[in-house]
């Protein structure tokens, strides 16, 4: 069953409400808003496996904190969309504006268009598919998870970063500190491959380059590897 | 934060709602700041007299002096309209600088919004809807605009900090962010001629690129000449006689939205502002790129 809400009609806060107050409840539930006309906090704080397609374009901070929802945004999406998601899936038709999946700890956001600067900032654990090109300061001291991009990469790409891994099949304007091209060693391929395909996206693992930490910055000591 | 709107009209068929569109577009940005508000309009009038934009707390008093004191000074009777604080004095192209030096000597509570052959300037603090109505923005017919919600940071909640800042004929900018050098910049600029009206970082701006247009630069070249010279944050909307543009700082950490169909340009701080735009849903619609100069310019 499809429970549609427009926002139009319906103010944002009852929208948001009705969606977190699936919290508990089974699959099969879904959701779709009409109308959101750039709205904030748009679908935020959901914590059930429910699917929520929002057909129009968002403003800030759209899907943040997600846990195991499924969110469409048949449109672009303002900064910080997916912020602090824990698991999930958010997919974005648009482009998406700056901070996208900002201090992720899991899930899956991924963006067909474009995404502006900071994309995956301080990621923790989440993975990143953007179809198109991300901005600079991408993945800045991000810690954990995978930044995939079929695009080009802006200035200073993976500056400060701890443990995530980043791919990039485009060009890389320049890498921030501390961020080094690495090699892609089969089981990055698979991971790789495996990334694509969750995301639906169609791209051979071999074109893309792998970039990393060169560990100088931060206290990494190898014993402790499988702490990252 | 602070928020901005702008329009910059190809057809001439949306020339009579441009006041209505922009004040729609303001309102929507309320939330972003509730300080003070103002708009800029670039008029479309075939006839085009010098015009200049004066506000007064005491207009009641001050206009009707000033009236006679520019129908003495040019010989025939004043065209004064007055909208709400602000009055709109049009003249004779050879009569401006003796107007604008007489205003400036003998009417110290007289504030100078604009002076050009295009622009009018109306700004007040207060909301955005107040604002528009006190001024009648919404029945404005015009070819650009520019609008301005001020969440104040760097100068008084005053008049005269309110955005858009015009420094130079029929010149206008406003400012979403901070400048930090703004005032060794400001001395230099004074040391070059330049005129200031308060402390308020964003009218420094105004100045550099009036000072810099003022050096035969095009818009696009100022704005060019600012990536070097401005220092801090800085989302920048600035229109001149003919011409729009757009600009933001190297971290382009202060939002900004685009969108273009063949009937307009538009920019909003968020996308919220241009939803109700005509065709907005076909419009290519992006984020203007950081350190990225963008205008537009139209026959004058």
């Amino acid at each position: 069953m499809t429970t549609m809400l427009d926002l139009n009609e319906t103010p944002l806060r009852d929208v948001n409400a009705a969606l977190q107050a699936t919290a508990g409840m089974q699959p099969n539930t879904a959701f779709e808003i009409v109308n959101p006309r750039g709205s904030h906090a748009l679908a935020v704080g959901l914590n059930a496996p429910i699917s929520v397609r929002i057909k129009g374009s968002t403003g800030y901070y759209c899907a943040g904190m997600n846990q195991h929802a499924n969110v469409i945004v048949q449109g672009s999406v303002g900064p910080g969309v997916a912020e602090n998601m824990m698991s999930g899936t958010v997919v974005v038709e648009g482009d998406a504006s700056q901070y996208a999946g900002a201090t992720g700890h899991g899930g899956l956001l991924v963006v067909r268009g474009n995404a502006s600067s900071r994309c995956g900032i301080s990621m923790k654990g989440i993975d990143i598919v953007v179809q198109g090109s991300i901005g600079h300061m991408s993945a800045f001291m991000a810690q954990k998870g995978n930044l995939v991009v079929l695009g080009d990469a802006g200035d200073a790409l993976g500056d400060s970063l701890y443990e995530a891994r980043l791919f990039v099949r485009g060009s890389v304007a320049s890498l921030g500190t501390d961020c080094v091209e690495k090699e892609m060693l089969p089981e990055h391929v698979d991971l790789l491959r495996d990334l694509l395909a969750r995301a639906e996206v169609e791209a051979d693992p071999s074109e893309f380059r792998r970039y990393g930490s060169a560990r100088t910055l931060y206290n990494f000591h190898i014993d402790n590897a499988q702490a990252y | 934060m602070c928020g901005i709107v702008g329009l910059f009209l190809k057809d001439s068929r949306l020339e009579p709602e441009l006041g209505a569109m922009l004040t729609a577009m303001l309102v929507t940005m309320t939330d972003r700041g509730p300080d003070s508000a103002g708009i800029a309009i670039y008029n479309a009038d075939a006839e085009k007299p010098f015009k200049i934009t004066v506000q007064s707390p005491e207009g009641d008093t001050e206009f009707g002096t000033l009236a006679d004191r520019v129908a003495a000074l040019t010989g025939a009777p004043a065209r004064l309209e007055r909208k709400g604080s602000h009055a709109v004095l049009a003249l004779g192209r050879d009569r401006a600088k003796a107007v604008l030096a007489m205003i400036r000597s003998d009417f110290p509570g007289l504030r100078i919004m604009s002076q050009g052959n295009r622009i009018e300037i109306f700004k007040e603090t207060g909301l955005p809807q107040s604002v528009a109505e006190a001024f009648g923005v919404a029945a404005m017919r015009g070819t650009h605009g520019i609008g301005h919600t001020r969440m104040a940071t760097e100068s008084a909640v005053t008049t005269l900090g309110a955005h858009p800042f015009s420094t130079g004929p029929d010149q206008c900018l406003v400012h979403n962010g901070s400048l930090s050098n703004h005032n060794s910049l400001r001395r230099q600029l004074v040391r070059d001629g330049m005129r200031f009206e308060t402390e308020n970082d964003s009218e420094v701006a105004a100045a550099y690129l009036t000072h810099r247009l003022q050096e035969g630069r095009d818009l696009g070249g100022a704005l060019r000449d600012g990536l070097a010279d401005l220092d801090g944050f800085y989302t920048f909307v600035v229109g001149t006689e003919t011409g729009f543009g757009v600009l933001r700082d190297p971290i382009a950490c202060k939002p900004a939205v685009m969108a273009e169909t063949d009937r307009y340009v538009a920019f909003g701080s968020e996308y919220r502002a241009l939803v109700d735009l005509p065709g907005i849903r076909e419009a290519r619609v992006w984020e203007p790129q950081p350190a990225e100069v963008y205008f537009w310019e139209r026959a004058a």
